[in-house]
């Protein structure tokens, strides 16, 4: 053994490779160079508009936002200054609420279907890829479907239709992201339930769902925070509002269809009530998205 | 015997059977209901659009939905040409700012970055993502298109004379709501989307492929270049094309900034129109017959995008069995 590598050098000795960087040719530590700070520049690229975006909803928001734009009323003229978000908060929460209710049984249900009974069979395979499809459906589109399948047949507008429509949008991404957290569950587990004599249903819902549910609580958490923020089905199928309605039926509004029409107009109170109401919205996407990541690292399944 | 006889007690229909077909059927039927919304939209929509649906709404680019000062047409026309045109455009804009940055972004992540800033950066991209659509379009018509104005000015003023580039930089509009404009907003809201996947194609690349890369003496480009891209071309292909999707079906951020004017125009710095924008755009003072046309409208979008996310899993699944053949 020592000798074997007391004789090494000596063999090795007559070229002596030169591996250090400087060695290479100057073209080549060139690309090198030249291509790693094209990555890094990709990252500031994107990281610019971010920090823009962030700031500029701040200053502009906070100039605007106190506690009476929190809960007075929208003022019916876009020109007139003053008035605030609160029936446009109330929608966001009341609307956003409703559609993760219906959104999030029907999605855990379908997720739990995919993963503990059809798994790779055609059905499911289907099912799948349509949920992925769906994933694509543009905001806007929902909005339309909504409208002529329930708007048109009940002739109204109303917050519910709004909620049926975001429902829609979060369905499938609930689906996919509750299966990839159904995935994670050790088979040892369901084995043990099966072997103490459960029965499937007994094992799914008190061994499996337990064990997912931090990571089926943050997919869902992080889909509620796109939908808070959907503008287009709002915008077609809920109406307007200037007063705070608390119920599902009828006329209602939410922030992000607030911004959207404020935005649009030349008047700076109405572009002010609009960066408010981008700032508050903002606080509540963040809260969600942060609440999620703090839930899925706090409380992951180990991934094997 | 005892043994089998409690064996048989145990596997006796008893109280849980019941509730174990109940609760498949439940589930069934949760899964069904994405088939089921899928088959309506376009049920619903299509028989709702029908009566817009004629050779004119595909191939025309004249768009008289209502004729106040009745000195137009006798009847409205309905041709949608401008808006495939202007969602065409601006998403080709879109995907060709957004991949290079994206690629750019999942190279430095999967290759680059130190394992301690990897998460970090992952998160800002997944803030980027969170960041509703409607704050990048208030964001866009207020601070950026008023901003971006003499950047089109200057690139009018030095490129305008080149033949082909001249006719794309032409004089730009003054409100500096322009394809342009919605093309690279829309540009930031697809790199998070495009990273993501890209960043999981690139995990894949086994890492005997990259370590024999190092083995011959390759600089990390020259590895990059050698092991990791061919690898995950297919993957990559996919990634743009789901970002494709998700930019032609984007409404609120391009309906704010594109400048709402009916127009097929090759100057870049022009208002134009978008098929999602014009919906919610002019929602409100439709009726009848011209609200048919927007329905329509709203099944090409559907119709189009749909395909396009088929084939983009199409590619994507078709790359990953393939890369899984290569590690095995």
């Amino acid at each position: 053994m020592t000798s074997t590598t007391a004789t090494r050098p000596a063999a090795a000795a007559p070229v002596p490779a030169d591996l250090r960087r400087s060695a290479l040719p100057l073209r080549r530590r060139l690309t090198d160079g030249f291509s790693k700070s094209l990555m890094g520049l990709a990252l500031l690229i994107a990281l610019i508009p971010l920090g823009l975006v962030i700031y500029h909803v701040t200053s502009r928001g906070m100039a605007v936002l106190d506690w009476d734009f929190l809960i007075e009323d929208i003022p019916n003229s876009a020109r007139r200054a003053g008035g605030g978000m609160g029936p446009a908060i109330a929608g966001t929460l009341l609307i956003t609420g409703a559609a993760a209710a219906m959104a999030i049984p029907l999605g855990v249900l379908g997720s739990i279907y995919l993963n503990e009974y059809g798994k790779q069979n055609a059905l499911a395979r289907l099912i799948r890829t349509m949920s992925d499809v769906m994933t694509g459906v543009p905001s806007v589109v929902m909005g339309l479907f909504i409208y002529v399948s329930y708007v048109l047949v009940v002739k109204e507008q109303s917050g519910f239709a709004a909620a049926l429509a975001l429902g829609c949008l979060m369905l499938p991404v609930i689906i996919r992201s509750s299966e990839e957290m159904l995935k994670l569950v050790p088979d040892e587990l369901r084995q043990a339930s099966a072997a103490l004599g459960a029965r499937r249903w007994k094992t799914t819902v008190s061994v499996v769902l337990p064990a997912a549910i931090s990571g089926i609580v943050s997919g869902v958490m992080l889909a509620i925070a796109r939908a808070a923020g959907e503008t287009a089905p709002v915008v077609l199928v809920a109406g307007t509002t200037f007063v705070a309605n608390w119920t599902l039926a009828g006329d209602n509004t939410t922030l992000a269809a607030q911004i959207f029409k404020n935005a649009g107009e030349p008047f700076p109170a109405a572009q002010d009530r609009a960066w408010g109401a981008a700032l508050t919205l903002m606080v509540i996407v963040l809260v969600f998205t942060v609440a999620a990541r703090l839930i899925s690292s706090r409380f992951a399944i180990k991934e094997r | 015997m005892t043994v089998v006889d409690k064996s048989a007690q145990l596997t006796r229909k008893d109280r849980g059977r019941h509730a174990d077909r109940l609760f498949w059927a439940l589930c069934v039927s949760a899964g069904f209901a994405v088939l089921v919304i899928l088959a309506l939209i376009l049920i619903t929509m299509v028989k709702q659009a029908y009566p817009a649906f004629s050779a004119e709404f595909f191939t025309s680019s004249t768009w008289i939905p209502n004729d106040p000062d009745g000195d137009g047409p006798g009847k409205p026309v309905y041709g949608t040409l401008a808006f495939l045109y202007g969602t065409l455009v601006v998403s080709t804009i879109a995907v060709v700012v957004a991949v290079p940055v994206s690629i750019g972004i999942a190279l430095f992540l999967t290759e680059l970055a130190p394992r301690r800033i990897r998460s970090a950066i992952v998160t800002l991209i997944d803030l980027l993502a969170a960041v509703p659509s409607v704050v990048f379009g208030l964001w866009g018509i207020l601070v950026v298109a008023p901003a971006v104005v003499p950047v089109y000015q200057w690139l009018h003023d030095v490129l305008g004379g080149v033949p082909v580039l001249g006719s794309l930089f032409g004089e730009p509009r003054s409100s500096g709501r322009t394809f342009m404009t919605a093309g690279l907003i829309l540009a930031i809201m697809i790199v998070p989307i495009i990273t993501s996947i890209a960043r999981e194609v690139f995990a894949t690349v086994p890492d005997s492929d990259k370590q024999a890369a190092w083995a011959l003496g390759a600089t990390r480009w020259e590895m990059i270049k050698g092991a990791v891209l061919p690898h995950s071309f297919g993957g990559v292909v996919g990634a743009v094309i789901l970002g494709l999707g998700r930019a032609m079906g984007e409404t609120i951020a391009v309906a704010l900034v594109i400048g709402s004017s009916v127009q097929i125009t090759a100057n870049l710095f022009e208002s134009g129109y978008a098929l999602p924008a014009i919906i919610v755009d002019q929602w409100g003072e439709s009726t009848g017959e011209f609200t048919a046309a927007l329905i329509g409208m709203g099944v090409v979008l559907f119709v189009i995008t749909v395909l396009v996310n088929l084939v983009a899993r199409f590619v994507v699944r078709r790359a990953e069995i393939r890369m899984r053949g290569a590690s095995a």
